[in-house]
């Protein structure tokens, strides 16, 4: 019971690790709550389901397919709606992307109408495995190796290329980073990408595991993607990785126990509950006040 | 005079009275939030969540307790701002972001408990009796919209809301000129409540029925881009944003099914264009007073060097 919690907790976790990855590197790098993020996801999932039902093709090549998609929105996006008010007021900026996100999520509801589409039968083979006590399906084995590879892939990229360097060094400081030569541009746009891809494939994923994508659907994932992010430190990327497999193991447990009606509640209150003891963050970075 | 009224209002379109209250509603509300956003400085995405409080308190207040209105309306304030100082006092010690993610996380759990109590009738949500007042609702709305920028405008010239801008501007330098940060902060935040009580009580007798779901975080950001887009800090400029967004989606009817997608898209044009809301930067008084081929007060001269220094430093952090 506990280990087969663990596991659906883990995987749904995972998820929302992947797109609180989005929200912690665009705030370390711009300090922006890019509220389209979660609509992003969205589309993820849509393009996805269109990949699949439509084009017929296997998941892997759909979930690239998406995330190429959602890499171009996302680029797009802060091309059009952040740039432009990237010297003014941070709350300017946070109302543009409301309005991205109001602006997406009706589109979605136009196009592809108000009903839940689930993913054609059959596209991914779901199997039960037997450990023990837990059943395991492979589809959560699938959403836990993804997610896995591609946090692995993320810290590569951060850590070991130049870009990577060159995000690091424009989280730390943006102007001193611009006087050094970074094209500071280039690495905004850069880092939109990585987000957005990381969220178009969680997107792909959940509307795997739940069989139901929906145009509402990026609103409360991306809040509570946010919240994940938050939890673990905003700005830091094992934070948000953290923070997301947090949340998502303890709204399963929570359900579990029998709070399935309070499900959106529990993981506000373990967020609310973590900032009064570490006003942080878990791995956030304490934030020097200069006089 | 209540006769005489009713007779005036009965002459108004219902459909025209309905967005003319929807309009003072939303004044009133974004004025609390401009409390604590605007003049304060402290981001909050869960205002809806004391609207909330404030519509199921009242509404149960009639209902259970047959409340006169008038009372009835004050106690919801008083209610609502009570629960905002207890909330206050622990998560308003964060700062920034932070701060911006427990009020909408607060918000959240007041949705989800409204739609598993009882006494809120669940999902079901609450179906409100109209208040027995002798003046008729649109206009008792908007004596209280009056009224509420009447007070915001007097604490925005008061020692009060001189020491909120002091803590907007910068903690650390409010601090050491004696000013207990927190208390100023928790005291702002229960007064944006208070007013967002109110705002949420006559919305719940005009309207009546009410669902904790009305009151989710797209009621929040609604009332925050109110806010910014008349441009923080300034009332006029709450009255504006307030007037454009209500009205907004009325007028935007006749596309159908595209209204939304253009108010998202107005959202992100209007930032572009205005970043700092359409009154930013902007003073009332001084625009009246020169209309008049006077010179500015100084004392409005100085007030708006002050906000736009504020407001620079606020963009830096």
């Amino acid at each position: 019971m506990f280990f087969q919690q663990l596991i659906n907790g883990i995987a749904l976790g995972s998820t929302y690790a992947l797109i609180a990855l989005g929200y912690t590197m665009v705030y370390g790098i711009i300090t922006l709550i890019n509220f389209a993020h979660g609509e992003i996801y969205m589309v993820g999932a849509f393009v996805g389901l269109f990949a699949t039902a439509v084009l017929k093709v296997n998941v892997f090549v759909a979930m690239l397919i998406s995330m190429t998609v959602c890499i171009v929105l996302g680029v797009l996006i802060e091309r059009i709606a952040y740039r432009p008010l990237r010297k003014s007021s941070r709350l300017s900026a946070l109302i543009s992307a409301i309005g991205v996100s109001i602006f997406l999520s009706t589109l979605a509801q136009m196009l592809f109408g108000a009903n839940a589409k689930g993913y054609p039968e059959g596209v991914f083979p779901v199997k039960q495995i037997t450990i023990g006590s837990a059943e395991i399906s492979t589809l959560q084995l699938l959403i836990i190796a993804v997610s896995a590879a591609l946090m692995i892939a993320l810290e590569f990229i951060v850590h070991k290329t130049k870009i990577g360097k060159a995000m690091r060094a424009t989280s730390e400081d943006y102007n001193t980073a611009a006087l050094m030569g970074i094209n500071v541009n280039m690495v905004i746009s850069f880092t939109f990408a990585l987000g957005s891809a990381l969220a178009a494939a969680g997107g792909v994923l959940v509307g795997l595991l739940f069989n139901a994508v929906s145009f509402n659907m990026g609103l409360m994932a991306g809040l509570k993607a946010f919240a994940a992010a938050v939890l673990g430190g905003i700005g830091s990327i094992p934070g948000a990785m953290l923070g997301g497999l947090l949340l998502g193991v303890t709204e399963v447990a929570g359900v579990a126990i029998g709070f399935s009606s309070y499900r959106d509640a529990i993981a506000f209150a373990i967020l609310v509950l973590v900032l009064l003891v570490k006003p942080t963050g878990l791995l956030g970075r304490k934030i020097q006040k200069k006089v | 005079m209540g006769d005489f009224l009713q007779q005036m209002v009965g002459h108004i379109n219902p459909y025209y009275l309905q967005i003319l209250v929807n309009i003072g509603i939303g004044i009133i509300l974004a004025l609390g939030l401009n409390v604590v956003t605007g003049l304060t400085g402290q981001l909050s995405l869960g205002h809806a969540a004391f609207m909330s409080i404030g519509a199921f308190t009242s509404a149960l207040l009639t209902i259970k307790l047959g409340m006169p209105f008038s009372i009835n309306l004050i106690l919801t304030g008083f209610i609502t701002a009570a629960v905002a100082a207890l909330i206050g006092l622990p998560i308003l010690r964060l700062t920034g972001d932070y701060l911006a993610i427990c009020t909408l996380g607060f918000a959240e759990i007041v949705k989800v408990v409204f739609l598993n109590l009882d006494i809120t009738n669940k999902a079901l949500g609450l179906s409100v009796p109209a208040a027995v007042t002798s003046i008729p609702m649109p206009v008792v709305v908007w004596g209280v919209v009056l009224l509420t920028i009447i007070c915001v405008t007097f604490i925005h010239n008061s020692r009060f809301g001189r020491a909120l801008m002091a803590v907007r501007g910068d903690e650390i330098a409010a601090e050491a000129m004696g000013i207990n940060v927190t208390l100023y902060k928790v005291q702002s935040f229960a007064l944006g409540a208070f007013i967002a009580g109110v705002g949420g009580g006559l919305y719940a007798h005009f309207m009546g029925y009410i669902n904790p779901s009305d009151f989710g975080f797209l009621k929040s950001v609604d009332i925050l881009s109110m806010v910014v887009l008349g441009g923080l800090g300034s009332i006029t400029g709450s009255v504006i944003g307030a007037t454009i967004l209500s009205a907004a989606p009325e007028f935007l009817r006749f596309m159908a099914s595209y209204r939304m997608l253009v108010y998202g898209g107005l959202l992100v044009c209007m930032m572009i264009f205005r970043p700092n809301g359409l009154m930013g930067n902007v003073s009332f008084t001084g625009l009246v007073l020169r209309a008049l081929g006077r010179k500015p007060h100084l004392k409005t001269v100085m007030e708006q060097k002050i906000s736009e220094t504020s407001r620079s430093g606020n963009g830096d952090t």
